[in-house]
């Protein structure tokens, strides 16, 4: 064919000794608006039909069309699926950036590019499989509107046909991905089936890189936490979604526009037991759904950096009113444009303090796809009980990119809908106080507009109010709100999913993180544990802290605390949390617009663990 | 909760049609200026709904920030009510009446609040048509941060501590016009009897109803020659017809000659009626209105009553294809899908 692949025939012996199983991470490097999304879902669901774990993270730039965009696939036999530093495959189809994404192959990778480009001389130890992409369009003509998007199926067959991904599981993933349109399914087929074929006959495999079946995804489904989120709302019996555009929290209200006309008609009239509404800002969105929260609905609202600054002043209010409201807060790096479509954990102290006063907000932080799901429906049920604002607070990562997950589990209870007082409640008490700490615990009573009966109304307004909800600017009733206020705060742990613990014999080093940085963290504990290290983990899922994370600081001699921000944000709330303890913390923090990589973790440890060792 | 605060000023104790009395539907003392325009307005707002025999517990008083903001205090004590933040009222009200459209939503704004930081609000509401009544009570001036100008205030106006204003007014009505509204109406404080005939059948159109209503700051924008003033109201006002609401049992009772008035048909039945005054009017013809606008700020007249009505576009619940039951009263089993449903839905992404 030409000189690469012949010289690659040369290596041929050598690689079937040594093939590496359902172990890589591929990159395909496209120009962005160039329609290859549909060829690289092909490719993953594949591979996670095969039974192979996988994760797919789109890299994309704040653009519609023509700057460079990386779709990773990794696919790994043992469970990982974080962002790796490197790449063994690479699929090369954008040639502004294909010498420079060839620097970030491993010794021995792979490269599958258009027959067209020329390969600099710089990598001489990686295999090249030229791919004539022109050649082969042309050969099977498919509909001159359909060109672009067809050129990218051309990698996914001769990808495919190397690896040894199942041809009829990428027509599976096609057909779920064309809802049964077959004449899509067909055209894409023809050309798949084509390019496999001239693989077979063309192409010699001599690098190491395998894929073999495997049962490792069994049960499991793939989606992303946004959607995964949005199930969980509705599942959650949301009424009312108001939200403004704004990536990467847009889709998570764009699956609520779409699945929730089959979920949520009304079979009888066909008629919607919700409301969505695009507000004109962020300001408009978050009042809006104040204004159903107060009035008993269960309302929400999806947004990231930018729009939550701007939902500020409404924050405060919800909180100092005590009106239940959902905030997902999919968190990107800010502000303003430069890395908005890059991911971050950068809004925890934010929100943690979000709003003008002496306010303190809640933060339920998912980890992964099912608790995107599971927070989805608790945070109406927390929001409902506290009666208080509840930060979803989710990223990028997590929010946009592919993650494995087992299914759903049904709500394991009914809804919480909280100190609600009826017309026949009030008949039978002496006097409603809205603001009255009837329980001790700091929660107060409410009714909702519109109940009949004349003790049933109150007036709400922002800070200066007693417990009747009268204006009041008196020292003492405000003191006394605030008070009461705090103590809401204390009961609101009751109600905070714990964190997840995963302890180790023996071990007196301890780390805490948070978010979609799980993945990074157990593969580089695992990895640490083959050095020898010793380390237990805890997972943080809320915030305020439950007394576990207290006690997991108190019995460790030291505490990374590793997150996806430059300041080491949850690092300082938790040194505030446990104040005697805070030299006992150190902050392992990175955010550079990338998903955290194990790699990045393990080194951060072993650079200070190996201190200490030499001690 | 608060009713004995108005029993002093009780007036009338004859109850109405459910049984009410005027201070069932009082307020709390008001703590605004004496002669403030707001408290004329307040006065009719508890009058026409006492007369339309509306339960205070339907009602929802929604407010911003500002001195007419701090209005609803002053009415409606047995009614829910929000004093929410800053230009805010009309999003606050649409998330309450979209999952509860059976209450009936009052909104009491300025022109600070409505004209300059809540204007995207303010257009949005009106273009979505959300049901609710919508009063600006413009004064041209912040009253409550002591006599700044507002974006309503007249070019070349005066004031104490602000100098001159040196940009043109923007035009409420106007506004609400271009932005799709279905009912704009503009009167003065100063007419009592107008302010709640538009009142009446502000609360039974179906969409957002605006009331620009031109209430004059005692304290510090009531100069000669402010167009906000009492003086240049009573001088300067040109009612464009009289207006009376008719409910729809009455529709027989009241005989006119024919060519004497107009009767606008309202989507609950009942009737606007509009006696002919020195104009020859047309309230629902769009650009009539545009026009009328225009001339009365060339002429530098307040041309009061309903400048436009047009049932057409529907309210935004009936937009949203909302069940007929108010959202916040569905079941737990209509808001959470079967197990099954979930079940048979994740199989989609495996």
């Amino acid at each position: 064919m030409n000189i690469k692949a012949a010289e690659n025939e040369v290596q041929a012996t050598d690689a079937a000794q040594k093939k590496i199983v359902n172990d890589f991470s591929m990159v395909i490097a496209t120009v962005n608006g160039s329609g290859s999304q549909t060829a690289n879902l092909a490719l993953i669901r594949a591979l996670f039909r095969m039974g192979i774990p996988v994760s797919g993270k789109n890299l994309f730039p704040s653009n519609i069309k023509g700057m460079p965009t990386y779709f990773t696939v990794r696919a790994n036999k043992d469970g990982f699926t974080a962002r790796r530093e490197k790449m063994e495959i690479l699929i090369g189809m954008n040639p502004e950036t294909f010498d420079e994404d060839l620097k970030d192959l491993v010794e021995g990778g792979v490269c599958f590019y258009p027959d067209q480009f020329e390969v600099p001389e710089t990598r001489d130890d990686v295999v090249f499989y030229p791919v004539p992409v022109k050649q082969i369009i042309k050969e099977q003509n498919p509909p001159r509107t359909l060109v672009n998007y067809m050129r990218n199926m051309v990698y996914v067959g001769v990808v495919s046909e190397m690896l040894g991904i199942e041809i009829g599981e990428i027509r599976e993933a096609l057909e779920t991905h064309f809802k049964g349109r077959e004449k899509s399914v067909e055209l894409n087929m023809q050309i798949v089936d084509a390019s496999a074929l001239w693989a077979r006959e063309n192409l010699f495999k001599v690098d190491k890189y395998v894929v073999e079946r495997d049962n490792q995804t069994e049960g499991m489904i793939m989606l992303d936490g946004n959607t995964a989120g949005a199930l969980g709302t509705i599942f959650g019996g949301i009424s009312f979604i108001a939200w403004y555009p704004i990536t990467p929290g847009s889709s998570l209200a764009e699956a609520l526009q779409s699945h929730l006309p089959r979920l949520r008609k009304d079979e009888e009239t066909g008629k919607q037991t919700y409301a969505i509404i695009q507000a004109e800002d962020e300001l408009a969105a978050i009042g809006m759904i104040v204004g159903a929260g107060w009035a008993g609905a269960r309302a929400m609202t999806s947004t990231s950096g930018p729009g939550l600054a701007l939902m500020a002043e409404f924050s405060g209010l919800a909180y100092y009113t005590e009106i239940p409201i959902v905030i997902w807060d999919v968190q990107r790096m800010g502000p303003s444009t430069g890395l908005p479509t890059r991911t971050s954990q950068g809004d925890i102290l934010f929100t943690r303090f979000l709003g003008h006063g002496d306010t303190q907000q809640i933060m339920l932080i998912p980890g992964n796809i099912e608790e995107c799901f599971e927070f989805g429906w608790r945070s109406f049920d927390i929001a409902e009980r506290l009666q208080a604002p509840i930060f979803v607070l989710s990223d990028l990562d997590l929010g946009m990119n592919l993650w494995m997950s087992k299914p759903f589990d049904y709500p394991d209870q009914p809804m919480d809908r909280g100190k609600v007082l009826t017309a026949e409640d009030l008949e039978k008490i002496e006097e409603f106080a809205r603001y009255r700490d009837v329980d001790g615990d700091g929660i107060p009573y409410r009714t909702l507009p519109g109940t009949d009966h004349p003790k049933a109304a109150y007036f709400l307004r922002g800070s200066g109010h007693d417990e009747k909800a009268f204006y009041s600017e008196r020292p003492e009733d405000y003191v006394a709100n605030l008070k009461r206020l705090a103590l809401k705060y204390e009961t609101a742990r009751e109600y905070m999913p714990k964190p997840v613990i995963e302890e180790t014999e023996g071990a007196t080093v301890g780390l805490i993180a948070y978010g979609s940085v799980d993945p990074a963290v157990k593969e580089a504990l695992s990895r640490l544990a083959t050095e020898g290290m010793k380390i237990d983990y805890l997972r943080l899922r809320a915030v305020p802290f439950t007394n576990d994370v207290q006690e997991f600081i108190r019995k460790h001699d030291r505490v990374y605390v590793v997150e996806m921000n430059t300041n080491g944000q949850m690092h300082m709330l938790l040194r505030l949390e446990v104040p005697d303890q805070a030299t006992k913390l150190i902050s392992l923090a990175h955010n550079d617009g990338l998903p955290m990589s194990a790699h990045w973790v393990t080194q951060a440890v072993l650079e200070l663990e190996g201190g200490n060792d030499g001690q | 909760m608060d009713n004995k605060a108005g029993d002093k000023q009780v007036k009338t104790k004859i109850p109405n049609e459910i049984g009410l009395i005027k201070a069932d539907y009082r307020g709390r003392p008001s703590t605004l200026c004496q002669g403030c325009g707001h408290n004329s307005i307040s006065s009719q707002i508890v009058a026409a709904l006492y007369e339309l025999s509306i339960p205070p517990e339907q009602i929802i008083k929604m407010s911003g920030i500002g001195c007419s903001s701090k209005s609803p205090t002053y009415i409606l004590s047995r009614s829910f009510g929000f004093n929410s933040l800053h230009g805010r009222m009309p999003t606050v009200t649409t998330g309450a009446v979209m999952v509860n459209h059976s209450l009936k939503a009052i909104g009491i704004s300025g022109d600070g609040d409505t004209a300059s930081i809540g204007f995207s609000h303010f257009k949005n509401v009106v273009r979505r048509n959300v049901p609710m009544v919508y009063i600006i009570e413009n004064n041209g001036v912040y009253g409550l941060t002591k006599g700044q100008f507002s974006a309503t205030a007249d070019k070349g106006l005066e004031l104490k501590d602000a100098g001159v204003n040196p940009f043109m007014p923007i035009d409420i009505c106007m506004e609400a016009l271009i932005s799709g509204a279905g009912f704009v109406a503009r009167s003065f404080a100063g007419d009592p009897h107008q302010v709640k005939e538009l009142l009446k059948a502000a609360i039974h159109f179906q969409g957002t109803a605006v009331l620009d209503i031109v209430s004059p700051c005692v304290t510090f924008d009531n100069r000669e020659g402010s167009s906000k003033s009492y003086r240049w109201g009573r001088s300067r006002k040109e009612p464009l017809h009289d207006i009376t609401w008719v409910p729809k049992r009455e529709e027989i009772q009241i005989e006119l000659e024919p060519g004497e008035a107009l009767d606008v048909d309202m989507h609950d039945g009942s009737q606007i009626r509009f006696r002919k005054l020195a104009h020859d009017y047309d309230p629902t013809d769009r650009m009539s209105a545009l026009k009328l606008l225009e001339d009365s700020r060339n002429r530098g007249v307040l041309i009061t009553g309903l400048v436009y009505i047009n049932e057409e576009t529907p309210p935004l619940d009936e937009t949203e294809n909302l069940v007929d039951l108010p959202l916040t009263q569905l079941s737990d089993d209509a808001l959470r899908p079967s197990k099954e449903t979930l079940d048979a839905f994740i199989e989609r992404y495996r």
